[in-house]
C-alpha cells in the first residue's frame, strides 16, 4: 500500500509536469504566431517597396495623371505607418486603401498601349502579383496559428494556465471585403 | 525499396528457419537496418541519382520558384531544394530526411502538361509529405516491422524447445494457434506498414488541399497524371513508392499490397472536402 503522503506527492508531481508541459506548448504557439508575423511583414515590406518604381515607370508614360499618383504615394506612405506601428486592424485598412489606389493606377495604366507594352512596367507588375499570393499564403499561416493558440489559450484545462503567466490572444489579420482578396490584375 | 528491405528480413527469417540458424535472420535484419539508415540519411541523394533528377535553376523555372515559394509560406516550411526529371510522364515526388534537408523533384511533363492551379496542387502535397515528417515514419515503419520478424523467430525457437521437452494435455491448441501467429506477424507487420503508408498519401492529400484551399487542383492533376498512358523510363520499383502517383502503367497490383491508395479514390476523397 501507498501511503498517503506518497500518493500526495505524486500527484503534485504529476501537477508539475501538467502544468510544465501546459507552458511549454503556449510558448511555441505565441513563438510560432509570432514568426508567422515576421513572414507577412516581409511581404508588405516587399510590396510597399515596389510602389515607387511602379508609379515612376506608369509616371514615364503618363505624367499628367497626377492625382491617382498622389492617391498611391499617399496611400503608401499610410500602409508604412500602419506596419510600423504593428496594430493589424490599422494594417488590414490601410493595405485594403493601398489596393484599391493601385487598382486604379493599373486602370489608368490600361489606357497607354506604350505602357502596357513596357518590359519594365510587366515585371513590376509581375512582381506585385506575385508578393500579393505571398501576403495572402503568409496571412493564411498566421491566422492558423494564430487560431491555434488562441484555442489553446480559451480552452479547459489550458486556460488556467495561460491566464497564470498572463498568455494573451492574438488578432487574426483579416482584409474586410471579399473582393478586396485579389490581386489587382491588368487584362490585356 | 522499402518493400525490398522488408523482403530481406523475411528471406532471412525462412533461411534461418530452413537452415536452424538464428545468425541468418539477424545479419538480414541488420543489414537492413543499416540499409534504411543510410537510406534515410541520404534519401535526397541517392533517390535524385536514381530518377536522374536535375537541380532546377531560378532563372530557368521562375514560376515553378514562385509557386513553390508561396506554398511554403503557407505551410511554414522553408524552400526545399527543387529538381526536374527530364520524363515526359508528370509525376513528382517529395524526399530528404527532415524539413532542412526536404528535396522537392517535379518531372518536365508536370510543367508542360498540366496548368498553374494543378501544379499548386502536387506541390502542395509534395510539401505536406515533408510537413507530417513521412519519412522518417517510414523509416521507423520498417524498422519494427524487422523487429516483429526477431520477435516471431525467438519465439518458433523457445516454443519448439519447450514442446520437446514437455507434453502436456491440451496444450496442443495453443501451441499450433501460437506458432502460426508468429508465422503470420512479420507478414500482417508488412501489411500495416503498407496500410500506414496508404493513409500518410491520404493524409498528404487532405494537408496539401488545405494549403492551397483549393483540392480541385489537385483532383485535376491527379486525373491529368493516371491519364498518362506511358510509364517512366527513369522509376524503378525501388523508387516507384516515392511518386505521388505510381510511375508504372499497366500492372494492377492487388490493393492490399500496394503503398497508394488508388487513385479514383483519393480524388473522390478531395472532391468530397469541404474547406
Amino acid at each position: 500500500m501507498l501511503s498517503p503522503v506518497t500518493i500526495i506527492l505524486i500527484l503534485f508531481v504529476s501537477l508539475f509536469i501538467w502544468v510544465v508541459f501546459a507552458y511549454d506548448r503556449l510558448v511555441a504557439l505565441r513563438n510560432r504566431a509570432k514568426e508567422a508575423f515576421a513572414d507577412i511583414d516581409v511581404q508588405l515590406k516587399r510590396r510597399h517597396d515596389l510602389i515607387p518604381n511602379l508609379v515612376e515607370t506608369v509616371k514615364g508614360y503618363a505624367a499628367h495623371e497626377k492625382e491617382v499618383f498622389e492617391k498611391v504615394t499617399e496611400a503608401r506612405t499610410k500602409a508604412m505607418g500602419a506596419r510600423e506601428s504593428g496594430n493589424l486592424k490599422k494594417m488590414a485598412e490601410a493595405e485594403n486603401y493601398l489596393a484599391q489606389t493601385l487598382k486604379t493606377l493599373f486602370a489608368v495604366a490600361e489606357r497607354y498601349p506604350d505602357l502596357k507594352a513596357s518590359q519594365n512596367f510587366l515585371e513590376l507588375q509581375k512582381e506585385l502579383t506575385d508578393t500579393e499570393d505571398k501576403i495572402m499564403y503568409a496571412r493564411r499561416f498566421y491566422n492558423a496559428n494564430v487560431r491555434d493558440l488562441n484555442i489553446a489559450i480559451e480552452s479547459f484545462p489550458t486556460n488556467i494556465i495561460a491566464s497564470i503567466f498572463g498568455f494573451k490572444k492574438m488578432d487574426l489579420f483579416e482584409i474586410p471585403a471579399p473582393e478586396e482578396r485579389e490581386a489587382p490584375k491588368v487584362k490585356f | 525499396m522499402t518493400s525490398f528491405l522488408i523482403f530481406i528480413i523475411f528471406l532471412g527469417w525462412i533461411f534461418s528457419q530452413v537452415f536452424d540458424s538464428p545468425l541468418i535472420l539477424y545479419i538480414a535484419v541488420f543489414l537492413a537496418f543499416f540499409q534504411s539508415f543510410i537510406s534515410y540519411w541520404y534519401s535526397d541523394k541517392i533517390v535524385l541519382a536514381m530518377t536522374r533528377a536535375k537541380e532546377a535553376k531560378r532563372e530557368e523555372n521562375p514560376e515553378l520558384y514562385r509557386i513553390v515559394e508561396n506554398l511554403c509560406i503557407g505551410a511554414g516550411l522553408s524552400l526545399p531544394k527543387i529538381y526536374i526529371i527530364e520524363e515526359d510522364q508528370p509525376n513528382a515526388f517529395a524526399t530528404g530526411r527532415d524539413k532542412n534537408h526536404a528535396v522537392i523533384a517535379v518531372t518536365r511533363g508536370l510543367l508542360e502538361r498540366l496548368e498553374r492551379a494543378e501544379i499548386e496542387g502536387v506541390i502542395a502535397h509534395e510539401l505536406a509529405h515533408i510537413g507530417n515528417k513521412d519519412m522518417l515514419l517510414q523509416t521507423i515503419t520498417v524498422t519494427l516491422v524487422g523487429f516483429v520478424a526477431i520477435l516471431s523467430d525467438w519465439f518458433l525457437r523457445i516454443s519448439r524447445f519447450s514442446y520437446k521437452r514437455e507434453r502436456e494435455e491440451g496444450s496442443e491448441i495453443l501451441f499450433i494457434f501460437a506458432i502460426l501467429a508468429s508465422i503470420l506477424a512479420p507478414i500482417a507487420a508488412q501489411l500495416i506498414h503498407l496500410a500506414i503508408s496508404r493513409k500518410r498519401e491520404f493524409l498528404a492529400d487532405a494537408t496539401g488541399a488545405l494549403i492551397t484551399r483549393y483540392p480541385e487542383g489537385l483532383a485535376r492533376a491527379l486525373e491529368k497524371i493516371a491519364s498518362y498512358p506511358y510509364s517512366m523510363k527513369f522509376a524503378s520499383n525501388a523508387t516507384a513508392h516515392l511518386f505521388i502517383v505510381n510511375p508504372f502503367r499497366g500492372s494492377k497490383i492487388a490493393n492490399l499490397f500496394s503503398t497508394h491508395p488508388p487513385i479514383e479514390e483519393r480524388i473522390k476523397a478531395l472532391r468530397e472536402m469541404n474547406l
